[in-house]
């Protein structure tokens, strides 16, 4: 049987992205020019080499890649006619006739499979090799080439994974998998400083200025599933939310995608009816590292189960977060197709006091706690202390155990410990998806090896399941494998789910039809403004 | 006075070069692996992270890089961020900003300060005296991030009268907010030395003998009285000039000024050496000529110093 869920599923998306653009007012102003907060990007705009949030909203907004993803996180053909497989492994790639980039180049098979060549080789260390790994003739310690890519003409090609994965297409609208003009090999530092694309936008002249913003104009030649209604999006560049805000309040700011901590309390009345709280695709969660006395083993799970259940999740996420985070419920997200509420073994999550008491007690059995500190480790340059110090109390109060946070100053002082094993306890852990897919929250944290499984969790059950799913023969198939393969989690729970973060967003009365997207990027394209 | 500048030119290298090789040395020392870091919750295939390290000399030891900088720096090449920017391009996008905050929020701080420590110090114990007694330690013990939000938020959001943030041109019109936020600490500061100073030297024997000799009011004031007392005020405004120039940190946040604190700072959270260094570097450079040019100017303005050979 051949794969055609995700043919319908783009079929229907397409239809419903075309309504909502049907829906613009027609006072609106084609010519506008629509201002949003960003980051300055962290490395030159060369797609396989962005993987933060600064740089990836240009490079989705100036590139068209073979799908893109609807605000919901459906998958939608762009510059692919079709994306075909019998068997989840030999994939098949039609491209749609008359795509250009903004330099009058053809985009050609040429364009998608050099720009992923050129992103999974060693040497070029690209952030995002591994997003290929699965390609035949990838590899992490060598120079190789991905023989797994084929070209058949200008406008076919084919893909050979190493495994069969049911659910491939998913991927393919991350930056990672973005095409690249010709041009772009004759020198790809320049590129990336003034890159050419194919998407809705493109880099007006001289319109990156470093630390500053970026303009973005309307590609008056883009004729895709995602056409601008405006005239472009600069992005202003903040090294504070709370300048955002400001500017935002100011009337000098039309959309800001992120609300800082200070104004939780006040954006809905500063904004009626313009702002926005929604799940976004992070997960956010503590892991109990294997290689810690008293975590491991039967003794290790019962404690983990005790002390998820000794977290009042509500409380903390009401009065600490102002409602902007959403109590978990799995280990995925809300805005993911597959995302469950009513997983087996989810009580877990729950805030049970008395069960807490009892299955920790049942640990102390095995091998007593004594007065061991419970400690929480977090970086303290990343706005952390409060929900840290509220959890930690939460356990303390229900365990009667002494639960402390443990601050690192940076960032990389705490990723240092975790990397080399020199934790004393829990460590924050908080993932945000690259694409929509129930597995890009499972295999990267959970698979042992896997680049952000740094606290040893290894289950060969669970790794099974997995692989189960990844080969599944349709996505309906793979979605119940990666819930099945979720309460494998929720029994040994490597990590102890808190909540979804939220996107808060805040519009100005000048601009309409703003909708968030699955990734908490709006859709700027379809903003209207005048 | 020539040779005397020129021996203080020369002291300039050997801190120079102590101050570059210090820092440079913290920021190595600073804890964990800043290209790890990096990529936050992502991390990349560890093939990558090993390359980039390479690329930026972070895995060779602390006395290479630190020669490799230096080395570098003579040849004019400071380095790169790690966004592969050039050091040198950030400075000169970040300097001048910073020059401009720094100067306006000076000249006001001098400005004002002066007249009103002048002022409240003439008519000490009157009301005038009492108010800026008052006011100066309402604005030294608000902090500056106080001042900053809520002037922004009556003059940009409420009123309108400025811009909410600055632009990235920072023109000097847009600054001038922030330059208030910046000076209003030291503007108290600078209103209580010259107060003192000037209540000081109204009771000194110079102002006496001037008095007695039959000189107007007005001119006892200008020439012998605040001349006199701007010794101290000078001194401090040479030292603040320094602060000013890289303390800004608070200040360019509230209004996302792309300025030499802000770049500091991130920098030094990212572990970028030759950022920090670089720029530690120019900041020293104007530490020790604002200090000069106080020491020149005590020689200016007070007659019984004066620099011998």
């Amino acid at each position: 049987m051949g794969i055609s869920a995700i043919a319908l599923l783009s079929a229907s998306a397409l239809a419903l992205a075309g309504c909502s653009a049907s829906e613009a007012p027609a006072e609106s102003d084609t010519a506008a020019i629509i201002t949003t907060n960003g980051s300055e990007p962290q490395q030159s705009l060369i797609p396989t080499n962005t993987t933060e949030t600064g740089g990836g909203k240009i490079v989705t907004s100036i590139f068209a890649g073979l799908v893109s993803y609807t605000a919901d996180g459906d998958v939608v053909n762009e510059v692919a006619q079709s994306i075909e497989s019998e068997d989840g492994q030999v994939w098949n790639v039609t491209l749609n006739d008359g795509w250009t980039f903004t330099n009058g180049e053809a985009v050609t098979s040429d364009s998608f499979v050099k720009a992923w060549q050129y992103g999974a080789l060693l040497s070029n260390a690209q952030s995002s090799s591994y997003f290929f790994d699965n390609i035949e003739g990838f590899s992490y310690d060598e120079e190789s080439e991905l023989t797994g890519l084929d070209v058949v003409s200008d406008t076919e090609f084919t893909v050979t994974l190493i495994n069969p994965e049911a659910d491939f297409p998913l991927r393919l609208g991350y930056s990672a998998f973005m095409p690249l003009p010709e041009s772009a090999w004759e020198d790809l530092d320049a590129f990336g400083e003034n890159p050419v694309g194919n998407g809705p936008y493109m880099v007006a002249e001289d319109g990156w200025q470093h630390d500053v913003q970026i303009d973005l104009v309307t590609n008056p030649d883009y004729d895709g599933v995602r056409k601008a209604v405006n005239g472009g999006v600069s992005i202003i560049f903040y090294t504070s939310q709370d300048a955002a805000y400001a500017d935002a309040l100011g009337g000098n700011l039309d959309i800001l995608d992120a609300v800082p901590d200070s104004a939780f309390a006040t954006y809905e009345s500063d904004f009626p009816g313009r702002s926005v709280n929604q799940p976004a695709a992070i997960f956010q969660a503590f892991n109990m590292p294997y290689y810690l006395e008293h975590w491991s083993g039967e003794e290790g799970k019962l404690r983990r189960a005790a002390i998820s259940m000794s977290i009042d999740r509500a409380e903390i996420t009401d009065v600490i977060f102002q409602g902007t985070r959403t109590p978990a419920t799995d280990f995925t997200s809300p805005v993911i197709a597959g995302h469950s509420d009513n997983l087996a073994g989810a009580e877990v999550l729950d805030f049970n006091p008395d069960e807490a008491v009892k299955l920790w007690a049942e640990a102390d059995a095995i091998a007593p706690y004594g007065d061991t500190v419970f400690d929480l480790a977090y970086n303290a340059d990343g706005g952390h202390q409060a929900w840290v110090d509220a959890v930690a109390n939460s356990i303390s109060n229900t365990l009667d155990i002494e639960a402390v946070g443990k601050a690192y100053p940076t960032f990389a002082d705490a990723l240092n410990d975790r990397d080399a094993n020199a934790l004393t306890g829990g460590t924050r852990a908080g993932w945000q998806a690259d694409y929509p897919s129930l597995y890009n929250f499972l295999g990267p944290l959970y698979v042992d090896g896997a680049g952000s499984n740094k606290e040893g969790y290894s289950s060969p059950e669970f790794e099974k399941i997995l692989a189960e799913g990844a080969s599944a023969s349709s996505v309906e198939e793979a979605t119940a494998k990666y819930q099945e393969a979720q309460e494998v989690l929720l029994v040994d729970l490597p990590s102890i789910p808190l909540w979804y973060s939220n996107v808060t967003g805040v519009y100005s009365d000048t601009v309409d039809n703003v909708v968030f997207g699955w990734d908490s990027v709006p859709l700027y394209n379809e903003v209207t403004k005048g | 006075m020539l040779w005397y500048a020129g021996k203080r030119f020369l002291q300039m290298i050997p801190v120079f070069f102590g101050a570059t090789f210090l820092i440079y040395f913290m920021v190595f020392a600073v804890p964990g692996d800043p290209i790890a870091a990096l990529y936050g919750d992502h991390p990349p295939a560890p093939g990558v992270i090993e390359a980039v390290r390479a690329e930026y000399n972070l895995d060779k030891p602390f006395i290479v890089q630190y020669l490799l900088y230096i080395g570098g720096l003579f040849q004019g090449d400071l380095g790169t961020t790690f966004s592969g920017r050039p050091v040198i391009d950030v400075m000169a996008q970040a300097f001048p900003i910073t020059a401009r905050l720094a100067l306006l929020a000076l000249a006001i701080e001098a400005f004002f300060g002066i007249i009103v420590g002048l002022v409240a110090g003439l008519r000490k114990g009157k009301l005038f005296d009492a108010s800026a007694l008052v006011i100066s330690l309402l604005l030294i013990s608000v902090p500056t991030f106080v001042v900053g939000f809520v002037l922004q938020y009556v003059f940009g959001i409420q009123l309108g009268w400025a811009r909410t943030t600055v632009s990235g041109a920072a023109p000097w019109g847009e600054l001038i907010l922030p330059a208030i936020v910046l000076a209003s600490v030291s503007f108290a500061y600078i209103v209580r030395l010259t107060r003192a100073s000037v209540a000081d030297n109204l009771g000194a024997d110079f102002v006496r003998t001037a008095t007695a000799k039959g000189l107007s009011r007005r001119r006892v004031v200008t020439v012998h009285v605040l001349r006199n007392s701007l010794v101290p005020v000078v001194t401090y405004l040479g030292v603040d000039i320094g602060s000013l120039m890289v303390g800004a940190i608070v200040t360019e946040g509230i209004f996302n000024i792309n300025g030499v604190g802000g770049t500091v700072y991130r920098a030094i959270r990212l572990g970028e050496g030759p950022t920090v260094v670089s720029f530690v570097a120019v900041m020293v450079i104007i530490f020790v000529l604002a200090n000069l040019l106080v020491d020149l100017l005590y020689a200016a303005l007070d007659p019984r110093i004066r620099y011998a050979k």
